[in-house]
């Protein structure tokens, strides 16, 4: 049971990591010019909607939480429209904390924003499709020894993997090596993409290991 | 032959007058203000008989080297920036030396660097001292009223004028104050009136000689120091009715190195070209001259820096440059040959300038790999430094475990070492190894030239640490076989807090081996702090939300047994606040929030979202740095003449948030004497026309406002000595740890008062937030969540340095505010400037050092070792990245940075290590204090 898990978990990281690639690669056919670098706010644009949509098909598929009661079709609606909130919300904190971080207020606040983007897409979003917009499950979760399945200790991994990811992104903004890819935000764009497809590598492999350690109580 | 050429050609101007404007930035010549305020110099630039050049001066752009390089043409170490504050003679080769020895006489007025480095050089001179900064027109008027009267008389052949008044305005208002305008007025008419009469002067022998230059320029904030563009590019003129009209369009003037200057002004005085100069004759300049006489200009400089590169390298002959100086050699023999059989064609001019342009070539490959090689470096007396200091930072860090320990001893192991046999082999053969390398030694070596007996003093202290350190290892390892599972438990309780706190000071001694980390220093810590206040705020989150998890013991396993208890308390806790951001259910949450009740709860949830606003607020402020510092900032906008108005209402408005925070801690004596030290201050600021009062609209005339600052110094006296009196009876008298902590206050409150007074009006909010800042987390952050003394320090540590930064200060030397030493004094005085100067630059990591001292000690009830852990924990953040800076640029010393990067920040490490041990003393009387006390009760 658990192995299969593992495995399916494997599957869908792998297939999301195999997504990213290829928003970073297929544009580039339908549109001239088009680079990573360059053009990066169309990426960061394209990698957001690609990643976010991705995320919800397979929560719709796979439905890793299956505990859920059914429920009624307003109560899904007022569901999802929470979670577009939540969802807006958290681009707004992020956004804020980056200004905090010492980027920019007025200038460049679209390449901010969108940046604020990709990191709910990676940490919220994942957060909303798994624990729905229940904030006392995500303080769970993200509290020492909160994971109870699998899925959630993945997105653990992966949430705190993408944060470190855009941390560790700011270190070569301040050298002076007038290269393309220190400008603001390409580095800790990237740092955050690279953090989270580590993450979605590492968590699966990083549960194997340690399967033995993990008992995840039922609820 | 050869030495023939040698000899020394005629002078070619009679008369010289070199004008130094100091801090002449390139643009307030070339550029829009040289246009508007300079119009007789403009016009001389674009049609007159003139040379116009920008020189590049190489950093430390500070007025006593720059001298140096006008005037030997080397490059003078960044060791005379400590030098100029008391400047001794100056003995190598120099211009003016020369042109004394060949019986020039010398007239000189101006700046007394000049005077103290050329004693008795000058026929009459009369020197203004530079230091009093806040003065703008006496230290001008000075030089001119001599003026008229030198300019009539005959009897010289030299006249150097140095004016001071543009550097000062640049320090105190920048260079886009009003101010800087009618300077540059004053010294057009200057110029205009120096020409006119160099001219009437003129007969038909020689022409004479105007030069003038600038020794450094000014940055966008107005101070100098560093190697900003604004700093290094001044301007150059050479006026002479020997040259041509300038004609046709105006062309953006040639770049030279100031060193250059030096050289053509020999050649243009007939003497000799100074032993060590480095640079280049300046062609134009003698361009006037037949191609013979160009020739064997270029000769002689050529020939003196080749010799100069023959003392200083063996492998002289491989180098391109000298290579390429004997081609040119020989090809001038050839020309030489020529010219002699009459041969007086076309083609012999075109040959001429092939030769020229070769030797051209040869100097520049010349002067280029000698100004690469100046620095050499004492490598024995660096080694000894850094071996000492090595070991010192090992046996702190082997002590470790033992000085955070509850009893917090610090002890040296040395007497036992102190009679080993390894302590004196290991004497015995370092004495050996100093004897060998001191006498192999060809170079000068500092520590060989130091008395026997203090080198001797030296190895034995290098062998005792090292025994001691052997020692103190020997016991670690005695001490942790018996309990094995002690480094389990120690790492297994590490927060996520200590990983942060870790991560950031490996990471940030790490940066200091990349020139552009050091010099962007600030947004390091500015990100550090950011991600310590982030952890804060989840740290408290968790504290808030899951109040009975946090036992480290259950944590680190994931068993069963976490379960049973973990899971009723943790549901119980979430679901009350999680719900609403908390309005009505404030009533609910007491049962679970048992540390803190109410309202409390969430401005202690709030406050590190605050102080990160307030850092954000700071950071904008001061722009520093290099890579952003040209950026609009909060700071200059209100440092304009134009919000005037609006920096007096800030200033207001931060001096009474000043003594709103400060006051709830002093006595009502103090409170008062408080009160009156600000209103001191913003007089004192109103006085010297930084801010107005509300109810004078007119432009006062500015005074230095002495009165005024000896009044708030009373004050800061007066409170310091109520806080020390306090603090020396609770030692003595009575153990009183209540009046201890009073007293620390009052004497920290003091210390706030002479800050408010010495920081600049824009900085004001700076204090107001280091304070904001300070209570906030005191009161909200640290009581609740119970951090110990080591993390605290650390934090305090870290806040201290983006303190530093918040300031306005930077890794550069520009950025010292020197105006905070004339603070309050008639006239330069060494001792105070010294101190007030660095109070102002380091109070923020004083003040913050000062808070921990206050805090650790109000929290001694519940940890009684606390003061020492947080004094030990405080001496090792600083002497970790210290120690390993020393190493780092020990192996960079021969990076391209090293002078203008690297070698600033060693000088701001090396003060503010003093600082730190001025610091640990105070702490550690603190706490003998305490132990004393204990030991008393036993
Ligand atoms: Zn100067
Ligand atoms: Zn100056």
């Amino acid at each position: 049971m658990k192995e299969a898990e593992i495995r399916r978990l494997l599957a869908t990281n792998l297939l999301s990591v195999f997504t990213i690639i290829l928003t970073a690669v297929v544009p580039s056919f339908f549109w001239d010019g088009f680079t990573v670098l360059g053009t990066h706010l169309t990426w960061l644009c394209i990698c957001s909607v690609c990643v976010s949509t991705l995320n919800i098909i397979l929560h719709l598929v796979l439905k890793p939480n299956q505990s859920h009661k059914r429920s009624s079709f307003a109560h899904k609606i007022s569901r999802f429209l929470k979670c577009c909130i939540y969802f807006f919300m958290s681009c707004i904190l992020f956004h804020a904390i980056i200004v905090l971080y010492g980027a920019p207020l007025i200038e460049s606040v679209t390449e901010t924003f969108l940046f604020a983007v990709l990191l709910s897409t990676f940490t919220t979003l994942q957060c909303l499709c798994m624990l729905g917009p229940n904030i006392q499950a995500w303080i769970r979760v993200f509290s020492k020894n909160g994971a109870m399945s699998i899925w959630e200790s993945s997105l653990q991994i992966t949430t705190i993997c993408s944060i470190l990811g855009a941390w560790f992104g700011a270190f070569p903004i301040p050298l002076d090596w007038d290269r393309p890819w220190q400008v603001w935000p390409i580095s800790c764009s990237l740092g955050a993409t690279f953090g989270y497809m580590a993450g979605l590598i590492i968590a699966p492999l990083w549960i194997h290991w340690n399967r033995k350690q993990l008992t995840y109580k039922s609820r | 032959m050869v030495s023939n050429w040698t000899k020394i050609p005629p002078p070619l101007f009679k008369k010289v007058v070199i004008v130094l404007i100091d801090a002449l930035r390139d643009d307030f010549v070339f550029g829009s203000k040289g246009k508007q305020f300079m119009p007789y110099t403009t016009q001389l630039v674009e049609k007159g008989t003139s040379y116009s050049f920008i020189a590049e001066a190489k950093p430390p752009t500070v007025t006593m080297p720059r001298i140096k390089a006008l005037m030997t043409g080397s490059i003078p170490g960044f060791i005379d920036v400590i030098v100029n504050l008391n400047s001794p003679a100056l003995l190598d080769d120099n211009l003016i030396w020369q042109a004394k020895t060949a019986g020039k006489r010398i007239i000189f007025y101006g700046d007394d660097t000049w005077v103290k480095l050329f004693p008795q050089h000058f026929m009459e001179y009369d020197g203004t001292t530079s230091f009093f900064v806040s003065d703008f027109t006496e230290v001008d008027d000075n030089v001119t009223r001599h003026l008229d009267r030198a300019l009539k008389r005959e009897d010289w052949d030299l006249l150097i004028l140095h004016y001071l008044g543009l550097d000062h305005i640049g320090h105190m208002t920048g260079p886009n104050s009003p101010l800087v305008g009618p300077k540059l007025h004053e010294m057009d008419n200057i110029l205009k009136k120096i020409h006119i009469s160099l001219l009437s002067k003129e007969e038909a022998s020689l022409p004479n000689l105007l030069v003038v230059c600038g020794d450094h320029g000014m940055s966008e904030t107005g101070s100098h120091g560093g190697s900003s563009e604004g700093e290094v590019y001044t301007p150059l003129l050479f006026i002479s009715s020997a040259f041509e009209k300038r004609s046709g369009p105006l062309t953006q003037p040639e770049l030279v190195q100031q060193t250059d200057i030096a050289s053509t002004l020999a050649v243009g005085l007939g003497l000799p070209i100074s032993r060590n100069n480095v640079g280049n004759l300046i062609l134009p300049v003698l361009g006037g001259k037949t191609m013979r006489e160009q020739l064997r200009f270029v000769h002689l400089n050529g020939f003196q820096l080749s010799r100069l590169l023959q003392e200083n390298t063996p492998a002289y002959e491989k180098d391109p440059g000298y290579e390429h100086f004997k081609t040119a050699e020989k090809s001038h023999g050839n020309w030489i040959r020529l010219y002699l059989e009459g041969n007086n064609s076309e083609i012999l001019l075109n040959l001429g300038k092939k030769v020229l342009k070769q030797y051209l070539e040869a100097l520049k490959t010349l002067s280029s790999s000698l100004s690469k090689q100046v620095a050499q470096y004492d490598m024995y007396s660096m080694m000894v430094g850094t071996v000492i200091i090595i070991e010192v930072l090992l046996l702190l860090l082997i002590s470790v475990p033992k000085a955070l320990s509850s009893q917090a001893e610090f002890e040296v192991p040395l007497s036992p070492p102190l009679f080993s046999l390894l302590f004196y082999l290991m004497c015995l053969m370092l004495c050996a190894v100093h004897v060998i390398v001191c006498t192999s030694a060809e170079s000068l070596c500092y520590f060989c030239s130091m008395s026997w007996l203090t080198a001797v003093g030296v190895m034995m202290l290098i062998s005792a640490l090292m025994c001691g350190i052997l020692s103190a290892i020997a016991k670690v390892s005695e001490n942790s076989t018996l309990p094995l599972k002690n480094p389990v438990v120690f790492s297994s309780s590490w927060s996520e807090i200590d990983v942060v706190i870790l991560a950031g000071t490996i990471g940030h001694v790490l940066s200091l081996g990349a020139s552009s980390f050091i010099e962007e220093e600030h947004q390091t810590w500015y990100f550090l702090i950011n991600t310590l206040c982030l952890m804060l705020c989840q740290e408290l989150c968790r504290n808030n939300f899951l109040l009975k998890e946090c036992d480290p013991q259950h944590s680190t396993t994931v068993k069963q047994t976490f379960d049973s208890i973990g899971e009723a308390s943790e549901y119980k806790n979430i679901d009350i606040p999680a719900a609403g951001i908390g309005h009505s259910e404030l009533g609910k949450t007491t049962s679970s929030a048992e540390f803190m009740k109410g309202s409390d709860k969430w401005i202690s949830l709030a406050s590190p979202w605050i102080i990160l606003i307030c850092c954000r607020l700071l950071r904008s402020l001061n722009q520093t740095g290099i890579q952003w510092a040209h950026r609009p900032d909060f700071g200059h906008w209100l440092t304009s003449s134009e919000h005037k108005s609006e920096l007096s209402f800030l200033a207001a408005v931060s001096l009474f948030m000043i003594f709103f925070l400060v006051q709830r801690r002093c006595s009502l004596v103090s409170k008062i004497a408080m009160a009156l030290g600000l209103l001191g201050v913003y007089s004192y600021r109103a006085a010297i026309g930084n801010v107005v009062f509300p109810w004078q609209h007119d432009s006062k005339d500015i005074s230095k406002g002495i009165t005024e600052a000896r009044f708030v110094y009373v004050f800061v006296l007066g409170i310091v000595f109520t806080g020390t009196k306090d603090l020396l009876k609770s030692q003595v008298i009575s153990a009183d740890s209540s009046l201890k902590s009073t007293g620390l206050c009052e004497v920290y409150s003091g210390l706030v008062l002479l800050a408010a007074l010495l920081f600049r009006p824009h900085n004001l909010p700076v204090l107001v937030f280091c304070l904001l800042i300070q209570t906030m987390m005191t009161k909200y952050i640290w009581r609740p969540l119970k951090f110990d003394a080591a993390q605290i320090t650390i934090m305090h540590y870290w806040f201290g340095q983006a303190f530093f930064y918040f300031q306005g200060n930077s890794n550069g030397i520009a950025t010292v505010d020197v105006s905070a030493g004339f603070v309050g004094l008639e006239s330069y005085v060494e001792i105070p400037a010294i101190f007030l100067t660095a109070f102002a630059t380091y109070a923020g990591p004083l003040l913050w050092a000062i808070h921990l001292l206050c805090y650790l000690s109000s929290e001694v009830s519940r940890n009684s070792a606390a003061v020492g852990h947080g004094c030990f924990c405080y001496v090792l953040m600083r002497s970790i990245p210290v120690a390993i800076y020393i190493v780092l640029i020990t192996g960079l010393r021969y990076h391209l940075f090293i002078w203008s990067v690297f070698s600033p920040k060693l000088l701001y490490e090396g003060v503010h290590v003093f600082i730190t041990a001025a610091i640990c003393l105070f702490f550690t009387a603190m706490d003998q204090n305490h132990s004393h006390k204990v030991q008393n009760r036993k």
